[in-house]
C-alpha cells in the first residue's frame, strides 16, 4: 500500500494523514529493562548513558503516577512501544531523505519553510531525527545545532556536562520514563558571545501506532549569547493512545537569552506529558512561549529557575480545550536570588465541552529579595459546556517582594458578536475574529511563518464551534 | 440603477416580553436623510436595533423590506451584506483586532471570495476617508474601539459607514457624548455619502446635529410610534418647545417609560 491506510477515526483532524510504515528496527510493545538495553545498544551509546537510561528506569517503575492535574488512568504503559527506529542512517541532505518520509514533510510545508526561513533544520521523524541541516554561518559561529544523539556522539564531554542537570531523571515520573527510554530531540550550543540571527526550528511527528515518543532536547546558551529555538509539533491520527513525554533542558548562562517556542498540535489521541525547565545565571532571560492545541491530555508547565542575581523568566503560554480534551498548562518560575523577576501570561480557550486549568507556580526564596512576578491569566469560554480552572500557588518566604496576579474569564458575548455580524461578517468569521484576537498578544511573537500556521489551526479549531 | 429603498410596515418589536415598538411606519428612498426624534424610552433605540437583527429584540408583527426583500428572514450579517449599517450607541471592542483588519475583513465579506479588495486601494481609501474625519493615522493600527473615548467610539463608527458603503444606515445616537468638534467631523463624514444610493436615519434627541446634517424629514415618535412627521423645522420647533408642548397638541399621555 501506497499512503494513506485509513480515513483517521477523528475526523477533523486536518493533518491525519498516515503514511506505510518505513520503520526498520522496532522494539517489543512494553517497557522492560532489555528494551532499554536494547535502545543504548542499537544506539552505541557510552557506558554511563546506558546506566543512566537504567536509573531513571528504575525510577520509572517505583514511582506512582502523579495523583495530581489531569487524569491519567487510560494511559496504559505496557500497551506503547518505545522505541521506532524509520531508516538505518540519517539523511544528510533532503534529498536523501526516503520518499513517503518526504511525502509526510512535504504536507507539513517543511521545504517552504526551510527555503524561506529555516537557518537549520531539524526534523524528527518517529524516534529519530532522519533530516538535518545546518548553514553554513551557523557552523563558522561555532553553533552546534545538531540531533540529541548525534551530539552524544560528536560532543559527547560537553553534552554530559549538562544532560540531566537541570531536570533529573528522578524530578517525576515520567522524566524517569524518557531518561530510560530517550531517543531524538534536539541539541544546541551557542558559544560565548554569539547572537544566532535566525531561529533555530525543528519539526516533531509520531507516526506509528501506539509509540511512545520521547524526545531530548538540551540547549546550552553560555555567556552573553543569544538563541531562539522554535519547534512545532503535529501527529497523525491512531485509534489506540500515543504518548508524547520530552524533556527539554536548557541553562542560560550569565548574560544570555534564551527563548523557546513551541506549538503542539498532536492529534485528539495523544498523551502530552511534559516536563521543560530552564536555569538562569545571573542577568539571564529565559522566554517560553508555549501553545498547546491538540492532544487529549496535555501536562505542561514550562518553567524557570532563576538561580542568578537579575535573572529574568517569562512565559507566554495559550490552550485550546476542545472535545474529549483537557490542557492541563501553565508555568512555575523559581526565584532564588535577588532582583530576579517573571511574567507569566497564560490564555486560554474552552469549547465544545474541553476544560483547560491554568496551573502555576511562583516561589521566592529568603534570598530573592526586591524581585518580582506579574501573572495574568485570560480565559475566553465559548459556551455553557466547557469549563475552566485557575490554580496559581505562591510560595513567599521574604518580604521584600512584589507579586501581582491578574485572572479574568471571559465569555464571546451576544454584544460582541452582533457588532462584528453587523459589518457583514458571518457568526464564523466573527467568532474566529474575537478568537484571534484573544491570541494575538502570543501570535505576535511567533515567527512569521509559524503565525500563520497557527492562524490557519485556529481557523481550523473554531470550524464548528458554534452552537 | 434603481434607487434604493428601506420600508417599515406597522413594525411591533418586544423586549423581554414586553412591546416598546408598536405599529412603526417609515418609508426611506435613497438619496434621502431622516431624523428620529423623541424623548427618553420611545423605542427608537429599539426600532433600529430590530431593523440590524439583534437577537435580543423581538419582532412579533409588522415587516421591514430593503428593496422588495425581507430583512426580517435574514441573519444579522445577511442584513448588513444586503446593505443595512448600524452605527451603534455602544460599540463593541475587539481586543487583538486592528481597525484596519476588522474593516478589510468586512469589506472582503461584502465583496465575496475572488473579489477581494486589493490592500493598496484598501489602504489608500481608508488613508482618504480618516484624513476627511480627521482621524490620527495610527488608529488604523488600534485595536477596534479599545481604550477610546465615546468621541473616538463614534467617529470610528462613522469610519466604518465610509467604508463599508451601505445602502441604507441607521445612526443611533451618534451625537450623544460629542463636542461640537466631533460632531461636525462625525457630520461631515455622513454628509459625504450622500447620493442618491444612500438613505440614513438619523436618531437623535437634539436638534443640535441637525444643523450640520440637513434632514429631509423630521418623525417624533413617543409611546412606541411615530406620531409626527414635518421638515427640518420640526426639529427646531422641538428645540424650542420640548416634547411636552408637542404631547400637550396631540393630546398624548405618558405610557410607562421603558428601556431605551
Amino acid at each position: 500500500m501506497a499512503t494513506q491506510q485509513q480515513v483517521p477515526e477523528i475526523d477533523e483532524y486536518k493533518y491525519g494523514f498516515r503514511e506505510k510504515d518505513v520503520s526498520v528496527f522496532r522494539t517489543k510493545r512494553g517497557l522492560t529493562e532489555d528494551i532499554v538495553r536494547e535502545i543504548s545498544k542499537k544506539k552505541d551509546e557510552p557506558e554511563w548513558m546506558l546506566e543512566y537510561r537504567l536509573k531513571g528506569l528504575r525510577h520509572f517503575y517505583k514511582r506512582p503516577m502523579p495523583q495530581w492535574g489531569a487524569d491519567l488512568s487510560a494511559l496504559k504503559f505496557d500497551d506503547l512501544t518505545y522505541y521506532v527506529k524509520p531508516v538505518q542512517n540519517q539523511g544528510r541532505t533532503w534529498d536523501e531523505v526516503p520518499g513517503e518520509i518526504k511525502d509526510t514533510f512535504d504536507k507539513l510545508g517543511i521545504p517552504e519553510a526551510e527555503r524561506k526561513y529555516l537557518a537549520g533544520v531539524s526534523a524528527q521523524y518517529e524516534s529519530e531525527v532522519v533530516y538535518h541541516s545546518m548553514k553554513k554561518d551557523l557552523e563558522k559561529e561555532g553553533i552546534i545545532f545538531l540531533d540529541t544523539d548525534t551530539a552524544l556522539k560528536k560532543h559527547e564531554k560537553l553534552f554530559r556536562e549538562y544532560f540531566g542537570k537541570v531536570i533529573s531523571y528522578a524530578d517525576n515520573k515520567f522524566s524517569a520514563l524518557n531518561a530510560a527510554c530517550w531517543s531524538g530531540g534536539s541539541f544546541v550550543y551557542v558559544p560565548k558571545g554569539v547572537v544566532c540571527k535566525t531561529p533555530l526550528q525543528a519539526y516533531f511527528r509520531i507516526n506509528s501506532e501506539s509509540m511512545g515518543q520521547f524526545e531530548r532536547t538540551l540547549i546550552v546558551v553560555d555567556e552573553g549569547a543569544s538563541v531562539h529555538y522554535v519547534e512545532g509539533c503535529t501527529a497523525p491520527v491512531y485509534s489506540s493512545s500515543s504518548l508524547h513525554s520530552g524533556i527539554v533542558e536548557i541553562y542560560v548562562r550569565k548574560d544570555a537569552y534564551c527563548r523557546y517556542t513551541t506549538i503542539q498540535n498532536w492529534a485528539n489521541n495523544v498523551y502530552n506529558l511534559v516536563t521543560q525547565r530552564a536555569i538562569c545565571e545571573d542577568h539571564a532571560t529565559m522566554e517560553w512561549v508555549d501553545g498547546n492545541i491538540g492532544s487529549c491530555i496535555t501536562m505542561k508547565y514550562p518553567s524557570v529557575i532563576l538561580k542568578g542575581e537579575g535573572a529574568r523568566g517569562n512565559t507566554l503560554t495559550i490552550a485550546i480545550g476542545g472535545k474529549g480534551q483537557n490542557q492541563d498548562t501553565g508555568s512555575k518560575m523559581v526565584h532564588l536570588a535577588p532582583n530576579t523577576s517573571s511574567t507569566i501570561i497564560s490564555k486560554s480557550i474552552a469549547k465544545n465541552g474541553g476544560n483547560v486549568t491554568y496551573r502555576g507556580k511562583v516561589h521566592f526564596s529568603p534570598k530573592a529579595v526586591n524581585s518580582r512576578s506579574h501573572i495574568e491569566c485570560d480565559t475566553l469560554i465559548m459556551d455553557d459546556k466547557s469549563t475552566s480552572d485557575t490554580i496559581p500557588y505562591n510560595e513567599v518566604l521574604n518580604k521584600d517582594i512584589s507579586l501581582e496576579h491578574e485572572a479574568k474569564v471571559s465569555k464571546v458575548s451576544e454584544e460582541q458578536l452582533f457588532y462584528l455580524m453587523s459589518r457583514g461578517l458571518t457568526e464564523q468569521e466573527a467568532t474566529e475574529m474575537i478568537v484571534m484576537g484573544f491570541i494575538e498578544p502570543f501570535t505576535k511573537e511567533l515567527p512569521m511563518e509559524y503565525a500563520v500556521e497557527m492562524n490557519r489551526l485556529i481557523k481550523y479549531n473554531m470550524e464548528g464551534s458554534i452552537g | 440603477m434603481t434607487v434604493p429603498e428601506l420600508k417599515i410596515q406597522d413594525l411591533h418589536v418586544s423586549v423581554e416580553g414586553k412591546s416598546i415598538v408598536k405599529g412603526f411606519d417609515l418609508d426611506i428612498k435613497g438619496g434621502e436623510i431622516h431624523a428620529l426624534m423623541g424623548p427618553n424610552g420611545t423605542g427608537k433605540s429599539t426600532v433600529a436595533s430590530a431593523i440590524m437583527g439583534h437577537p435580543k429584540y423581538e419582532v412579533t408583527a409588522g415587516s421591514v423590506s430593503l428593496d422588495g426583500e425581507n430583512l426580517l428572514d435574514m441573519a444579522v450579517d445577511e442584513r448588513a451584506r444586503a446593505g443595512m449599517f448600524l452605527a451603534m450607541q455602544y460599540p463593541s471592542e475587539v481586543s487583538g483586532v486592528t481597525n484596519a483588519d476588522f474593516l478589510r475583513t468586512a469589506i472582503n465579506g461584502r465583496r465575496g471570495e475572488g473579489n477581494e479588495i486589493p490592500l493598496m486601494k484598501f489602504i489608500k481609501t481608508l488613508d482618504k476617508k480618516m484624513d476627511l474625519l480627521e482621524m490620527d493615522q495610527a488608529f488604523a493600527e488600534r485595536y477596534v474601539n479599545e481604550g477610546f473615548s465615546g468621541g473616538e467610539k463614534k467617529r470610528n463608527e462613522i469610519l466604518q459607514l465610509m467604508m463599508l458603503e451601505p445602502k441604507f444606515a441607521i445612526l443611533d445616537e451618534i451625537d450623544s457624548g460629542l463636542d461640537i468638534d466631533a460632531l461636525k467631523w462625525v457630520a461631515k463624514g455622513v454628509n459625504s455619502m450622500r447620493s442618491e444610493n444612500f438613505g440614513c436615519l438619523i436618531i437623535t434627541h437634539y436638534q443640535r446635529l441637525l444643523n450640520y446634517i440637513k434632514p429631509d424629514k423630521v418623525h417624533v415618535m413617543m409611546n412606541g410610534h411615530i406620531v409626527k412627521t414635518g421638515g427640518p423645522e420640526l426639529a427646531l420647533r422641538l428645540e424650542e418647545e420640548g416634547y411636552d408642548g408637542m404631547k400637550a397638541e396631540l393630546g398624548i399621555k405618558d405610557d410607562e417609560p421603558v428601556e431605551a
